[in-house]
């Protein structure tokens, strides 16, 4: 049997989100969130438990998350710096900004999706666009938003981070 | 010399103008609601009458007001095509996905101003019998998803929403539903997929039209962020003197992203086809021009998915001439008025209004290369010809830009982009195809030297061709 436990207050949110829908299984996506922003990722266990409570097989999860990008199957850092790869923002320097954050984290700018530091502290991805074109570069730390980040911003950004 | 016209921006950057529903209030807000809930049938004569809901839904028809998601449609048309007799309940979805790269309108309504947009789904909701409607916003403005949901609750607390809205006997819920970072969410039957709980697979068109088999198989709107705002503007305003803002076939204003290469990037609302792309990218209202030194190269003109333009472009329009007779005028790129339908004429779109300057400095391989590469990732793979398509045209371009191209691969490049467009489920196959055809063909020099300049370096080193043709190629 899996130990994993869903604390009750989560478990009330999920059923008023679950209530906003016709068709529980509408509630799929929001749940994803709900349990990744809880418990930092989605394991295996955290998709059967949303299936059964979903009243549908693992499988229908399991699909969301390996096709939508923001879900995770393994923990992330605790810091997740999101930077925007599209064009305006590879006009606006965002391949720099990228480099330097790889290189302050001692992490390969070069390889593709999520990297995580050995600590556990920082991750950095390459997303696309974000909406903010006009602000190029942007990046997303978290749920913070950032634009016009120079490298002198970034590293005040991490510093705040780290306090 | 065209100014900004701010109609759906009006107090967004106002200083002290904040998202809450007080300020609104103070503002006007809601007043468009009191409105129509106090309108009566009107008697058309001949024992003829017409309820309020029909009454506004003709004046969105008159207002002209075109789609500001992608592809224009009229939206007074595309509320006509929903079936109100079936007896199915009618959903209505607000597209708050916001992911064509160079778009960034939708954000900051959402952000400063979001209770412009809860009534306008509200109004449009009650002209189309809506009892239940969702706001799908992307998964990464998780701040715009607190915001919404704060003004849905604010809205409740008013009776601007929930059961019996106003005392009218109207009831209405909305809720916001996330995203997950997908782009083809943003298409609208992929959309309804996502809203489903399912993957987002865009459905085949015919037969699943949302207006008859939408959300859950049943008549569904969906109309994007800035689309729902403007309705509020037309039942304040009445559909007639709305369609006095902008352009005949153009009505309205629409908030125009400007990014890339400019010294003042940033979104202007401008009566639609009042200015000219050259003056949003030079005037000093608007983009200010490219920085000292620089030279236009090229335009994206609606999103990345509009087909390029490229610097001193002429094109053939057909317009009223100085005696005011229709005649086709030649017309240089910078003159283009921006509407949906000048663009057009040019053989481009106006798409979601993004507009992305590229100077002379920027090599233009980089550049298609880049968006091959977001394309290649968004492809949500059902038909054959985009998901291999998209990813063969990705890395072509990704050898063209790291020192393993090959002067063939232009033609190559034309030749699988020609082979996805016409050919799948959604508008994405001419999406991720329009921008490797326009950039290729239209800077086919560069693109071949480029390839050219690799091979030669490689036969320099003596070493052999990295890549052997792929046999599309051996003709
Ligand atoms: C690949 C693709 C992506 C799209 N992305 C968006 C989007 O992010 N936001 C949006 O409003 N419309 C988007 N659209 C257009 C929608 O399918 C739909 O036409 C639009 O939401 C209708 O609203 P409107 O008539 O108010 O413009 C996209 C279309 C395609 C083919
Ligand atoms: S065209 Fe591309 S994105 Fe659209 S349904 Fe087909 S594979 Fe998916
Ligand atoms: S390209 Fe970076 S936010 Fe749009």
């Amino acid at each position: 049997m899996s130990t994993f436990a869903v604390p009750s207050e989560l478990e009330s949110e999920i059923d008023e989100l679950i209530s906003h829908y016709p068709e529980k299984r509408s509630a799929s996506l929001m749940l994803l969130h709900a349990v990744q922003e809880h418990f930092g990722w989605v394991s295996k266990d955290a998709i059967e438990w949303i299936a059964a409570k979903l009243e549908l097989k693992p499988i229908n999860i399991f699909e969301l998350v390996t096709f939508y990008p923001m879900f995770r199957q393994e923990p992330a850092g605790k810091y997740q710096f999101k930077v925007c790869r599209t064009l305006s923002c590879a006009l606006g320097g965002s391949d720099k900004l990228f480099k330097h954050l790889c290189g302050k984290f001692s992490l390969d700018a070069h390889k593709h999706g999520l990297q995580t530091t050995k600590d556990g502290r920082f991750s950095v991805e390459f997303v696309e666009c974000l909406a903010s074109c006009g602000t190029a570069p942007v990046m997303m730390c978290n749920e913070g938003f950032y634009e016009g980040v120079t490298n002198a911003k970034a590293d005040e950004i991490v510093t705040k981070c780290s306090a | 010399m065209p100014q900004e016209y701010r109609l759906i921006l009006k107090h967004a950057d106002q200083p002290g103008y904040t998202p809450d529903i007080d300020c609104y209030l103070k503002h006007g807000g809601y007043g468009a609601l009191k409105k129509v809930l106090a309108l009566k049938p009107r008697d058309l004569g001949e024992g003829k009458t017409q309820s309020p809901q029909e009454f506004i839904r003709e004046e969105v028809k008159l207002s002209g007001l075109r789609g500001r998601g992608g592809a224009g449609f009229s939206a007074g048309l595309k509320w006509s095509f929903v079936d109100r007799k079936g007896g199915k309940p009618i959903y209505l979805i607000c597209n708050a996905d916001e992911s064509e790269p160079g778009t960034f309108k939708d954000r900051q309504i959402i952000h400063k101003d979001p209770h412009q947009l809860v009534e306008g789904m509200i109004l449009s909701c009650w002209a189309n019998d809506v009892k239940l409607a969702y706001i799908y916003i992307r998964g990464e403005m998780p701040e715009g998803a607190k915001l919404l949901n704060k003004a849905l609750k604010e809205a409740r607390e008013r009776k601007f929403l929930g059961k019996d809205i106003l005392g009218s006997g109207y009831d209405l819920e909305i809720h916001v539903h996330r995203g997950a970072g997908a782009y083809i969410c943003g298409e609208e039957t992929g959309l309804i997929e996502s809203l489903e709980g399912k993957r987002a697979y865009p459905r085949i068109k015919p037969p699943y039209f949302p207006a008859v088999l939408g959300l859950y198989m049943c008549p569904t709107i969906v109309n994007n962020v800035e689309t729902l705002c403007h309705v509020t503007h037309i039942v304040n305003m009445g559909g007639a003197e709305y369609a006095k803002l902008g352009t005949p076939n153009n009505t309205g204003t629409r908030i125009v992203s400007l990014s890339g290469d400019v010294k003042k990037p940033g979104y202007f609302e401008v009566e639609v086809g009042k200015a000219t792309i050259g003056e949003l990218i030079n005037d000093p209202a608007f983009g200010g021009g490219l920085r000292d030194g620089r030279k236009l190269q090229a335009i994206i003109p609606g999103g990345s998915s509009s087909k390029v333009l490229k610097a001193g472009e002429k094109f053939k329009l057909k317009k009223k001439n100085k005696d005011g007779e229709m005649a086709i005028v030649e017309t240089d790129l910078l003159d283009l008025p921006y509407d949906f339908d000048s663009l057009m004429g040019a053989g481009t779109m106006s798409g979601s209004g993004a507009i992305i300057v590229i100077d002379d400095s920027r090599d233009i391989v980089d550049c298609l290369a880049n968006l091959a590469e977001f394309y290649a990732h968004e492809s949500c793979g059902q038909c054959t010809p985009c998901r291999e398509g998209s990813l063969w045209m990705n890395k072509a371009l990704h050898r063209m830009t790291h020192g393993e191209g090959r002067k063939a691969d232009a033609d190559y490049l034309l030749h699988i982009a020609q082979n996805i467009q016409g050919r799948t489920i959604c508008a994405f196959g001419e999406a991720c195809a329009w921008p490797v055809l326009s950039f290729v063909k239209k800077f086919k020099p560069e693109f071949e030297a480029r390839g050219a300049a690799d091979e030669a370096k490689r036969k320099g080193a003596g070493t052999s061709q990295k890549f052997a043709a792929h046999p599309d190629q051996q003709t």
